[in-house]
């Protein structure tokens, strides 16, 4: 009995879907469109905090040696700041690194290369790029850092030339400032678009069932139990909720398509490729919320008819 | 098998619909209850059908108190009626066959039953070639006769038709009664409300009971008073 009459639900849940067409078709749409939202704000969501810990990965401490510096002089000073806890490693680089780097970076600036060669002799001093274990240690080693150049210890002086890690803070913390307004301000207008598409859902589906309301009355009448009549409703809106994750997950591609140049800028990273390697997990979300929403509405929707 | 037993219905603006009506029907009865609109025929069956209480008397089907039933069981209880309306009310987006299939279905009765029993009820209302057609496609007292169909299908112990042949026209009317008549001699007993004057002639020999502001005024075979 059970079988049969689940059976008989969702054949009948298909012939309705098909027979109305056009309710059908706006009530898809107007879901979609939620969706389409519902995955814009978790791919925004997930896109910010990505690149907010890739900036945040960006933060370490420059030191800057003296171009009279030796290279023992700098490793000793390296020696010294890994016996700090504070520290996770140190990266050096040495005088002729440093300059290749430079050379690499300015390749296209044929001013910048001519003054370049007419030096005689290497501008440039090593570099230390020291990485804490956490973002809030960095100003320990800075101190210890200043430590070093202000003391006159003797072996270390003339080593240091200068210690960047204040420009940088201020700069990191500007930016995750802005990412962190822009990603509010995303989050606040993608859920006030949820709210009033969830709205329009609801109503749009209401709609389509306050079509079948006589049909509803007359069911009952010719003697079907409850449950019997909201059955191919409610298949019906888990359809629309179907029907529409697979929808909004495809149309998100045209559109990233026509975003991505801007957006690489943005997030530093190919989005579009980011959404096609996590497509199932965007399909299953919008899939999960489609249903749920879909039959959701659809039950309150048909269980104002049925309280006669 | 029916018995009303001094049946009262007031509304709340004091109103009397029916008063003290007492009546009985006879199993395999073909009755008929005429009067002008407002006489208080539809009360009566309104009442039959356990959709209002009566504010006093009883009504008995088969010596159980339909008012008694609980709202659980209505559903059973209302399975043993056919019932048939004036304006049809069939399922727009239903073929004629999946109407009167949709009524079995609800009674949860098996998919063999459904296609053996429709197509044979569909030829007992003279529509066996329309059962694909959906109501719009069809006519007034075809869609009649599905709604016929659909009453008797799952072999219902009373058919109530309320006004069935109202919104048709001579021809179709007759055809309806016809039908009934013949439903109504495969053993189902037929409770018909009318105000029209050639459905009672049509009847014939047929026990007509005539109600005036909620009162029964006449009861005897054959004939029609008013």
């Amino acid at each position: 009995m059970f079988i049969l009459n689940i059976k008989r639900i969702i054949k009948t849940g298909f012939t309705n879907f098909w027979r109305n067409g056009m309710v059908s078709v706006s009530s898809i749409m107007m879901m979609t469109v939620t969706l389409f939202f519902i995955i814009s704000l978790l791919l925004c969501s997930v896109l910010f905090s990505l690149t907010l810990d890739r900036v945040k990965d960006e933060i370490d401490i420059n030191v800057y040696a003296m171009t009279t510096a030796t290279p023992e002089d700098v490793l000793k000073l390296k020696q010294d700041l890994e016996f700090l806890p504070e520290v996770d490693n140190i990266e050096y680089i040495s005088r002729e690194q440093a300059l290749s780097n430079f050379r690499d970076r300015h390749r296209n600036d044929e001013q910048t290369l001519q003054a370049l060669d007419e030096l005689e002799e290497n501008p440039l001093g090593s570099v230390l790029n020291i990485k804490a274990k956490e973002i809030g240690q960095y100003a320990g080693i800075a101190k210890f850092l200043e430590s070093k150049t202000v003391l006159t210890d003797g072996e270390d002086i003339g080593v240091i030339d200068k210690v960047n890690y204040s420009q940088n803070k201020a700069t990191i913390d500007g930016l995750s400032r802005i990412i962190d307004a822009i990603n509010k301000f995303g989050v606040a207008l993608a859920i006030i678009l949820i709210v009033v598409s969830v709205f329009i859902t609801f109503s749009t589906i209401r709609l389509a069932i306050f079509i079948s309301r006589e049909e509803i009355k007359v069911m009952r009448l010719v003697g079907a139990n409850n449950s019997y009549i909201r059955g191919p409703f409610i298949f019906e809106g888990a359809m629309y909720g179907v029907i529409s994750a697979f929808l909004a997950t495809v149309l998100f591609y045209p559109v990233l398509f026509w975003l991505n140049p801007s957006m690489e800028n943005l997030f530093l990273m190919d989005v579009l490729s980011y959404y096609s390697s996590h497509i199932l997990m965007f399909f299953a979300v919008s899939l999960l919320v489609g249903i749920i929403f879909g039959v959701i509405s659809s039950a309150l929707a048909v269980r104002k008819y049925l309280k006669i | 098998m029916i018995y009303f037993d001094k049946v009262t219905k007031k509304y709340q603006d004091g109103i009397k619909v029916i008063s003290d009506v007492s009546l009985t029907i006879e199993p395999e009865e073909f009755v008929s209850i005429v009067g002008h609109s407002g006489a208080g025929k539809t009360t009566l069956l309104r009442i039959l059908l356990g959709e209002e209480k009566p504010t006093k008397g009883v009504v008995f089907f088969e010596s159980v108190n339909i008012n008694k039933i609980r709202k659980s069981q209505m559903n059973k209880y209302r399975k043993r009626i056919g019932i048939v309306f004036q304006d049809f009310r069939l399922l727009p987006n239903r073929t004629a066959y999946e109407n009167v299939a949709f009524a079995m279905e609800a009674a949860g009765r098996k998919d063999r039953e459904i296609t053996s029993d429709v197509p044979h009820v569909l030829n007992l209302v003279d529509l066996g070639n329309k059962q694909g057609s959906f109501p719009r496609e069809l006519s007034g007292g075809e869609q009649q006769r599905v709604a016929i169909a659909r009453a008797i299908v799952n072999q219902p112990d009373v058919l109530i038709a309320d006004e069935p042949t109202g919104n048709l026209d001579p021809d179709n009317t007759e055809d309806i009664i016809k039908i009934l008549k013949k439903i109504n001699e495969l053993g189902t007993t037929v409770i018909l409300t009318t105000h029209n004057k050639n459905v009672i002639d049509l009847l014939g020999r047929k026990r007509v009971i005539t109600m005036e502001d909620g009162e029964i005024v006449r009861d005897k075979n054959g004939g029609y008073i008013l």
